[in-house]
């Protein structure tokens, strides 16, 4: 399935796979899904991961703590992919456990299971040339992350090498809530439309309906990640997939259809 | 051990590469700054006036050069190998840690950053970051683990005296490597202002090229100092390795005059399993942490191990990319001692010397006083003593059980 945006804007759910179980992570995903999210990216656990705020270190924790591997989020990828054949699906992770794991392995089983995409997110395009070609082999979608601090040059590069959808981090820091949004993501998302045509989402600290109104006018889709782990942190594992329903329709997104 | 995977080209013309370790593995909010600190190192470095900035300072400042003391009295006690110790230890702050902290600072400054942020393991490093930001008028802010500053804590209060902010970190194993992540999740989000003056032979290029720079002159000086005291190289050269920085400063120097071997000693810690020691090269496999490609502790799904050295700076789950390059082509040796031989060389330095290492140089005695009696006497062993031990107090009064501790 390619990566298609069918709201306007388009609506990226991050969750941390595992947290607070797989099977808790299956029924939010799917939730979401009929809830109005676009593309779902399942966040691998990892024990460092030091681009993130506190919020989502805290979901990785549990869900180590609870044995998720890398294998079980690719199952998971591929029960989520047999349940809703249409949604995106994109596995969100930190290099070192794809690298254990095997990078040719990792490209074979993760397309055999329906992913659509990979996110890796200490993995720059200087450094990526293995990863493309097995990305390109098996045809998975490379999601690079591009940073109000990426000068044009590097933005070109990003824009070329990615596929599906680029990812415009909306502020410089780590994952986590924000007050307000800064003029950095319109003004990124501008530079980086000089280089594609692929879609461009916009996510850190996206967090309310508010938010997501303001990135629909100047960008594609908004990704939610730490404001629906939070919300998943405050409930139990059975009342977690209505909360994250009801948030998700709170934001009003708009059929792309309609919109136009 | 998993096979070694090329994450991506090997040739070694990339920036940064040592044979296939090292590169930049980092957010793309940080690789702008990456960038810009290359080329601004890359012209501090041919700046003459900033190279006599920085040897004036390292001389009449830190202390530079540091004296090759003959250990007379452990040699005759050993009966082996002449054994020579370069005396790190006594420069201003305490440790090598100086050299880098003052050359970074520098460039800082040169670079018009005003707020320098560090992480610091054994307070080592963020004792000399403090002292260079209080020398040069800057802000500073040191991350330390919560393990960290229980066991080194006259170094918090060292850096707070000096006016640094000392940021407790509680995530993870509260030590070295959680002091990383969050100074790097500082430098994320404040990468436009701020300044990372990172303390070993670690994380993303350039900085495992620019902190052995920085601690070249520790080779440097053992070089002339052995050729003017022996007349020739020595057999050995050892240090202690946790990221590495005062190994790679011990080493470089050496590492095209073949016949001189080198010997970096990790932290054996108290046992072999996963989780018990610090040994990267006898337990660990290649992978990314924290910015490079390099030999790292971790379980079969990639996730980090925790680590254990009674030492606080050699506590750490990878190891720069330099010394994986010289462990895979042979032309390093790295071994382990553990936290027993190192309090028991700790001791007998003390008592045979008067000198107190630092916990961390401990191992590298302790790796001397076992191999010395091996040696013929005309062989020459020169053991890098990275650091005091003064810090050490109150760990060495519990484990030692000194009498009024």
């Amino acid at each position: 399935m390619a990566i298609q945006f069918r709201h306007k804007p388009g609506l990226v759910v991050y969750l941390t796979a595992g947290d607070p179980s797989l099977d808790a992570t299956r029924a939010i995903a799917l939730g979401a899904i009929d809830a109005g999210a676009d593309v779902i990216e399942l966040g691998v656990p990892f024990s460092d991961p030091l681009a993130d705020g506190p919020v989502i270190q805290r979901a990785s924790e549990r869900a180590l703590a609870r044995g998720t591997r890398l294998k079980d989020v690719i199952a998971l990828a591929r029960e989520i992919r047999a349940a809703r054949p249409e949604a995106g699906l994109v596995i969100f992770s930190y290099f070192n456990p794809i690298l254990r794991y095997g990078l040719v392995r990792f490209a074979d089983d993760a397309a055999a299971a329906g992913v659509d995409g990979v996110l890796i997110t200490d993995i720059v395009v200087e450094e990526a040339q293995q990863y493309l070609a097995e990305m390109d082999r098996v045809g998975l979608a490379p999601i690079f992350l591009a940073a109000p601090t990426s000068p044009d040059e590097r933005l070109e590069a990003i824009a070329t090498h990615s596929r599906g959808f680029v990812y415009a981090i909306s502020r410089t820091g780590i994952t986590g809530k924000q007050v307000n949004l800064t003029d950095d993501a319109a003004a990124l998302v501008a530079r980086i439309r000089r280089w594609t045509r692929l879609p461009v989402a916009v996510g850190f600290g996206i967090s309310n309906a508010e938010h997501v109104a303001q990135v629909g006018e100047f960008a594609d889709a908004a990704v939610i990640g730490s404001a629906i782990v939070d919300l998943i942190e405050r409930s139990t594992p059975e009342t977690s997939p209505g909360a994250v329903v009801r948030f998700i329709k709170g934001l009003q997104l708009q059929p792309a259809a309609l919109a136009r | 051990m998993a096979s070694v995977i090329h994450p991506s080209a090997t040739s070694e013309s990339q920036p940064g590469r040592f044979g296939i370790y090292g590169g930049r593995y980092v957010p793309e909010t940080l690789m702008a700054a990456l960038v810009e600190l290359e080329h601004e190192y890359a012209a501090a470095k041919v700046d003459a006036a900033f190279q006599a900035e920085l040897a004036l300072l390292l001389k009449d400042y830190a202390g530079r050069p540091t004296p090759l003391y003959f250990a007379k009295r452990l040699t005759t006690q050993l009966g082996g190998a002449k054994i020579y110790l370069k005396r790190e230890d006594l420069l201003h702050t305490g440790a090598h840690k100086i050299n880098n902290a003052l050359g970074q600072a520098l460039l800082a400054q040169r670079m018009g950053k005003k707020r320098i942020i560090a992480e610091t393991g054994a307070g080592q490093h963020g004792v000399a970051t403090a002292t260079v930001c209080a020398l040069l008028g800057m802000e500073c802010v040191v991350y330390m683990g919560e393990v960290d500053m229980a066991r080194q804590e006259l170094n918090v209060l060292r850096m707070r005296l000096l006016g640094a902010e000392v940021r407790a970190v509680s995530s993870g194993s509260k030590t070295l490597k959680d002091a990383i992540s969050e100074a790097m999740r500082d430098w994320v989000t404040h990468v436009r202002t701020t300044y990372y003056l990172l303390g070993s032979a670690l994380g993303a290029h350039p900085y495992p090229t620019m902190v052995r720079d920085f601690h070249r002159c520790i080779s440097r000086e053992m070089k002339e100092q052995i050729l003017e005291k022996e007349g020739r190289l020595p057999t050995a050269v050892i240090a202690c390795v946790g990221g590495g920085s005062n190994a790679i400063g011990a080493f470089y120097e050496f590492i095209p005059d073949r016949q001189v071997r080198l010997i970096g000693v990790e932290a054996g810690g108290r046992g072999t399993a996963l989780g018990e020691h610090a040994a990267r090269f006898r337990g660990g496999a290649p992978g990314v942490l924290q910015g490079t490609f390099s030999y790292v502790l971790q379980d079969d799904d990639g996730q980090i191990a925790a680590t254990h050295s009674v030492s606080a700076g050699l506590d750490y789950a990878s190891i720069g990319p330099e010394h994986a390059a010289l462990h895979d082509s042979g032309r390093a040796e790295y071994v382990s001692q553990d936290d027993k031989a190192t309090l028991d060389a700790v001791v007998r330095l003390a008592r045979t010397e008067g000198i107190l290492p630092a916990l961390e140089s401990a191992h590298a005695v302790a790796e001397a006083l076992r191999i010395a009696p091996m040696m013929p006497p005309h062989d020459i062993l020169v053991v890098n003593l990275s650091g005091r031990g003064d810090k050490d107090m109150g760990i060495l009064a519990h484990e030692l059980q000194l009498p009024g501790a």
